[in-house]
């Protein structure tokens, strides 16, 4: 092998010049890995239109969502800013302007999705109030001396000398030739008042055209700390004393960025160094809520014709909730099923606009009618068929053409339907107690994709609650649901909308007609409640009270409610299908959750170790086939061995095991038993012990050890 | 014990799985009967109460893991991985369960019984404590009496042994034991005669265990092989806290005496080892093959995710090197591209960014720390977006890069949009390595690759803990240091060897002092003068040719660190020169 050597382990390849222009693309790659080359280009350039469109979307999203917390950030800064120049003379402004103002930003503890909000609030801050904006991480700064050269490096764009020696004060830019300078805050000083000069002096020229107007004329020197938690406290103390210092002179502010609680700084700062600093508390938003609105525009978007099946959106979900938080490693998850739908399914060519995907099923070659006639739902579809339109369906591909561009504006509209019945149905429930169908919108689509949600019990304890609710609950929450269904365009959804208004208008009736009879029926128990003050009495009349209630003929108010909760319920079983029983299905909907959850989320161990103990997962060879869970003697050496090791304690004695190999080893040769040297360790058995215990050694199942002569110590206790 | 073990024996005694309500009845029922059961057997009278118990809580066992797996399956659904997706993923049966347990208690012995027990079922599947896959516990239902051992439970030397078999295997395994083969590796001897006295108590057979040969019934045999505690998996899960502690109850462990040096062939070196190793003929050659193959048709696919901005991570049983070396030379032969191996002893972070910046940048600077030079390397390609480097790493486990700070700066090379990294892992700990914020960074896409291949490259450099060291590299650097001495300097040399060699049976041996030594170079007229001697001593110790030892007297005692057959074999070497 090329990449193998005794004295190097790092080996360069560069291809040949005149090759270098062959380079594949990725749609080269796309189309060579699928298995229908004909469609994979049209394929392909759907999923990057596609994936380009998730991409902006979630960004725009992100950007909307830290709109507010940057916004209140900008504000204060810019309020301390300014605090700087006016040069009041009051003494509450003496004792601010010793003080660095500081925002501690709390961002929660999805790390990976910190680098986002950073660096729309660097870019944020850099358009609007100061290019002085430098951010810096915990690992570039192990020492004081880094993190201020890394601060002075970034802000004034040229190297910084470090000098070991602590000279003070006074130092001025040092004449060196490539215009180094040096590691001081005092150089700091001396750099940001010639440029400010330069600022106010000539006419905001060149790059800062037209968002300096509305620049302070001395612009504040923002320090960006993007994980706090990380800095060594030490660090981060002499920085900010040393900074205090000159925050006369320097308009210095500080950001840090916090992954777990705002007291960290009291734990990582004494009280000498905070009181130095005057902190303001921006708390963000949360990462279920930021994954919730990205859900809402993903996945409940009827728009976007990709669509994720409960399974694969319940992964996703698990990893969020059970792994990271982070919205970031979602989307990643997003798009990798994105890919493999439209790299692994040929019929995803019609996961497109409607145009397009209506004009696609002309084009769509013999072999594609036939895929679709594969397709489970297609083939339940023909079932229903009747036996002419059934020959016809099998026969003849124009016939499916056109029976496909039914189905899938079928499709489309039910789409259309579901998602604004799912999102009243949730408004509607989400408010009750319990939470019989999910908090969150995300598990109620998740139940509707599995499973006729109808038929579930939470629907019908659900069902049962909404029953006891109050006029004006029940009517804040319809009139939530009138607002969405007025924003749907489709038919159905409009005659709902109709229909629910005229509920509604039926309320306002209501009220003036019934308001006496209430009246009337709620004051009359309660005078015999005040009566009676005897337990065992007011139990009894509690019991006959219910009684009569039930009994008791319905209010029209209750009337109207049972029909309204009726007609909710009967919407509910039109739109909210599962959409496995939509012929068609397959083209939109990814549902190969263990693809992504092994992609994703896997498990080297428990797979290592099933190789190991069960070696037929993986060879399918006659001699290691056996009953569940066991080992054949003919298996690979390292699983015999692995198998051995396991029936010992903390330490091994290699000569038991390599008799023990040996035996087992002689057995899978078929040798007589009787013999005498049956069992015996020959070289060969031995060298291929040894290559085993050191597979073993390598994969961290055993080490050597020094506590006896020749043992092993054994590391895991798993794997029965 | 088998439930079906003790059916045997009482004839009545029936095992079936009964509902949680009834389980009080059944307890009752079950001690009566397992007393009336151990009543009928002569040999047991000693154990019953034990017996009758230990039947109980197994029967309480076997309900509480079916309430076990229901729960496991909630939790497993909870995680989005239904059943059908278990079987899809190809490794149904180890569940994370399985993986991940306390240590249970071992007994000697215990290896050799499994080996011959493995052994003598040739070519047929043996069980031994295994759990069983969940799906399969609630329909075992009722088993009548004549039935082969359930699965699940552990192996036993029923009666259907041949007797002479038994006698073999057992045979040289229990003498030993009686010479005291055994021993704690921490010196409590009274431990473990406790320990065995504990063995005695509870396995009923008190005088039988170590003579199996004498009339031995089926049920001593059982009860012989028969560890007190509950071993099988079955017991585990309910019994874990009482496990632990059993497990955890004694500091020392019990494992025979016997060494290495009682083969014919204590050692082999590297080379026989690689030369045996390749006259095996590999079983399941094809099988491998067709394995491998699978893998090798998603190579374009690769290619698609690195270069959709995904990096992959290969995991799985066998060396992974081939088929990263075969997805290089098939995909990646026209671009730029870079191997490391993780595995090499002495790979450096540097090493690897000084690859990248030197050689495929062709940057000659240097820089003053790995941050920025990475810095650098993402400019420089941020740069020319049109340039892609391939990055493959065999085993970024590896010890060399397994520090928090490589791995950092890895993912951050990694998170570099034209740098594609392609990696393997094979340590079961691997992923331990990295947190969330470099878990992102690195955004890897997992694939599972179980190859089977020998992982021969891989563990080529590891000091094997079998493999006799050769002394080639000592002789070799010993005669080169010496070619460059003077005769005087080579004949001091020599003297102190061949005393050494005269001496290598002498085992308090410690050396040869320095005033004996200066006498013995006197009179061979090597030196003149003590000062010359030490000045020459200085040099061979520079150059780790000798050591020298305080002795208790305050004496000086020089030796040179070299085993007895290298220096047998430089002294041949010198009288030819």
């Amino acid at each position: 092998m090329a990449t193998s050597s005794v004295s190097k382990g790092c080996f360069v390849f560069k291809p040949s010049s005149k090759k270098k222009k062959k380079t594949l693309s990725l749609e080269d790659h796309f189309t060579n890995s699928s298995d229908d080359g004909e469609t994979a280009t049209r394929r392909f350039n759907i999923c990057q239109e596609l994936w380009d469109m998730t991409k902006s979307e979630t960004g725009m999203l992100q950007d909307e969502l830290n709109k507010k917390i940057l916004d209140s950030l900008l504000e204060f800064i810019k309020r301390s800013a300014s605090s700087f120049q006016s040069k009041v003379n009051d003494w509450a402004s003496v004792m601010r302007a010793s003080e660095i103002p500081t925002a501690a930003l709390v961002l929660g503890v999805n790390v990976p999705d910190h680098d986002m909000t950073f660096q729309s609030l660097s870019e944020l801050l850099q358009q609007s109030v100061t290019p002085f904006v430098v951010s810096v991480q915990a690992k570039e700064c192990a020492a004081l001396k880094h993190l201020m050269q890394k601060v002075l490096e970034r802000l004034m764009g040229v190297d910084v000398t470090m000098d070991d020696d602590e000279e003070d004060g006074g130092q001025h830019i040092a004449p060196t030739h490539h215009k180094r300078v040096h590691c001081s805050l005092s150089s700091l000083c001396d750099w940001y008042h010639s440029v400010s000069k330069k600022y106010a002096g000539t006419s905001p020229g060149k790059k800062r055209t037209s968002t300096a107007k509305d620049m302070p004329s001395n612009p504040p020197i923002v320090v960006i700390f993007k994980d706090l938690e990380a800095f060594s406290p030490r660090v981060l103390q002499d920085f900010i004393v040393i900074c205090s210092r000159y925050v006369q002179k320097l308009p210095l502010m500080f950001i840090f960025g916090i992954a777990t609680s705002p007291s960290t700084i009291q734990h990582m700062l004494p009280h000498s160094v905070s009181s130095l600093l005057c902190i303001e508390l921006f708390q963000s938003l949360s990462c279920t809520q930021h994954l919730a609105t990205v859900i809402d525009k993903l996945v409940l978007n009827p728009q976007f014709p990709f669509k994720l099946t409960g399974k694969v959106l319940q992964v996703l979900v698990s990893i969020f909730l059970y792994h990271d938080f982070s919205v970031r490693n979602f989307i990643k998850g997003f798009q990798l099923a994105l890919v493999e739908h439209f790299h692994s399914q040929p019929l995803s060519v019609l996961c497109c606009s409607k145009k397009e995907a209506l004009a696609h099923i002309q084009t769509l070659g013999h072999e594609d009618v036939e895929r679709v006639r594969q397709l489970p739902s297609f083939m339940r579809y023909v079932e229903t068929q009747e036996p002419q339109k059934q020959v016809e369906l099998l026969t003849k591909d124009q016939c499916v053409k056109e029976v496909c561009q039914s189905l899938l504006k079928a499709l489309r509209k039910y789409h259309k339907n579901y998602y604004p019945i799912l999102r009243c149905l949730h408004t509607l429930t989400s408010s009750l107690p319990k939470y019989p169908l999910g908090k969150q919108i995300r598990e109620l689509h998740i139940s509707c994709l599995e499973r006729n949600v109808w038929e579930t019990e939470e629907y019908d304890t659900a069902m049962q609650l909404l029953k006891l609710l109050a006029k004006d609950e029940l009517v804040a929450i319809l009139q939530k649901c009138v607002v969405i269904l007025s924003s749907s365009e489709s038919k159905k959804m409009k005659a709902a909308h109709g229909q629910l208004q005229s509920y509604l208008a039926k309320f306002d009736q209501l009220d003036n007609l019934s308001a006496e009879e209430l009246m009337q029926d709620a004051v009359s128990p309660e005078k015999e409640l005040h009566k009676k003050t005897d337990l065992y009495q007011l139990q009894k009349t509690l019991l006959e009270m219910k009684e009569t209630r039930r009994t008791k003929k319905k209010t029209p108010f209750e009337v109207l409610r049972n029909q309204i909760l009726e007609f909710v319920d009967s919407l509910v079983r039109v739109h909210l299908v599962p959409p496995e029983s939509k012929p068609l299905n397959e083209v939109c909907y990814y549902g190969s959750s263990g693809v992504l959850r092994r992609h994703l989320n896997a498990t080297p161990r428990t797979s290592i170790q099933t190789a190991l103990s069960n070696p037929y997962c993986y060879l399918q060879h006659e001699g290691l086939k056996t009953d569940s869970s066991a080992v054949s003697n003919a298996a690979p050496d390292i699983c015999i061995v692995y198998k051995l090791h396991l029936e010992c304690g903390r330490l091994i004695n290699l000569f038991d095991w390599l008799e023990a190999y040996s035996t087992v080893v002689s057995a899978a040769e078929g040798k007589d038993p009787d013999s005498t040297d049956y069992g015996k360790v020959d070289e060969l058995k031995h060298a291929r012990f040894i290559q085993a215990v050191s597979e073993l050694e390598f994969l961290g199942f055993v080490k050597a050890t020094k506590q006896k002569a020749d043992h092993v110590a054994r590391l895991t206790w798993g794997g029965c | 014990m088998s439930p079906q073990k003790r059916s045997t024996e009482s004839n009545r005694l029936e095992v079936r799985f009964i509902g949680d309500g009834d389980v009080l009845n059944h307890i009752v029922d079950k001690q009566e009967g397992a007393k009336a059961a151990a009543a009928s057997s002569s040999v047991l009278t000693l154990a019953t109460k034990r017996v009758a118990k230990k039947l109980l809580v197994e029967q309480d066992e076997e309900e509480l893991e079916e309430e076990e797996d229901y729960n496991e399956q909630d939790y497993v659904e909870a995680l989005g991985t239904g059943t059908e997706e278990g079987a899809e993923n190809g490794s149904a049966g180890t569940t994370g369960a399985d993986v991940f347990t306390f240590q249970s208690v071992k007994r000697k012995n215990k290896m050799a019984q499994m080996a011959s027990e493995w052994a003598r079922t040739p070519k047929k599947s043996v069980n031994f404590s295994v759990s069983e896959s969940p799906e399969k516990t609630p329909s075992k239902g009722p088993v009548s009496q004549n039935k082969t051992p359930q699965k699940g439970k552990k192996v036993q030397f029923v009666s259907t042994t041949p007797h002479r078999l038994r006698k073999r295997l057992s045979a040289p395994n229990l003498k030993s034991d009686s010479d005291s083969d055994y021993s704690a590796s921490n010196s409590e001897e009274e431990g473990e005669e406790e320990e065995d006295e504990e063995g005695e108590k509870t396995s009923t057979a008190v005088a039988q265990p170590k003579t199996p040969n004498k009339s031995v019934t089926a049920a001593a045999a059982a009860a012989l092989y028969k560890t007190p505690a509950k071993k099988s998996k079955k017991a585990e899960e309910p019994n874990l806290v009482e496990e632990y502690f059993e497990a955890h109850s004694s500091s020392k462990v019990m494992t025979s005496d016997r060494t290495l040096e009682r083969l014919q062939t204590p050692k082999l070196d590297r080379d026989t080892l690689l030369r045996l190793l390749n006259g095996k003929p590999s079983c399941y050659n094809i099988e491998i093959q067709q394995l491998n193959q699978t893998y090798e048709k998603h190579f374009s696919k690769w290619m698609l995710q690195l270069q959709l901005g995904f990096n992959m991570l290969l995991y799985g049983l066998g060396s992974k090197k081939l088929l990263l070396e075969r997805f290089r030379t098939s995909m990646l032969s026209d671009s730029l591209h870079l191997v490391v191996n993780g595995f090499f002893p002495s790979i450096t972070l540097k090493s690897v960014l000084n690859a990248i910046t030197g050689e495929v940048l062709e940057h000659d600077g240097s820089f003053r720390t790995p941050m920025d030079q990475i810095d650098f390397i993402g400019k420089t390609l941020r740069k020319d977006p049109d340039t892609h480097i391939y990055l493959i790493i065999h085993n970024i486990d590896g010890p060399m890069l397994r520090a928090e700070k490589t791995q950092q700066a890895l993912g951050q090379l990694a998170s570099i949009p034209s740098m594609h990294l392609l990696a393997s892992i094979d340590h079961i700990n691997a992923p331990v390595v990295w947190d969330q914020s470099k878990m992102s960074l690195f955004n890897w896409l997992w694939y599972e690759t179980t190859t089977y291949l020998p992982y021969t490259e891989e563990t080529s450099y590891e000091n094997s803990l079998l493999v006799q060291q050769t002394g080639a590299l000592a002789l070799s650097s010993l005669t080169h240091v010496l070619r460059s001495l003077t005769p005087n300097a080579r004949g001091i040399f020599r003297l102190l060897a061949e005393f050494q060699l005269e001496n290598k049976d002498n085992p308090s041996y410690t050396g040869l002092s320095f005033q004996d030594f200066y006498q013995r170079c006197r009179e061979a007229f090597l030196v003149n003068s003590d000062i010359t001697l030490r000045t020459q001593l200085t040099e061979f110790r520079d150059h780790k040719l000798i050591r020298t030892k305080r002795g208790g007297d305050g004496v000086e005692y020089l030796l040179i660190p070299v085993d007895t057959g290298t220096l047998t074999d430089f002294l041949e070497k010198e009288e030819v020169d």
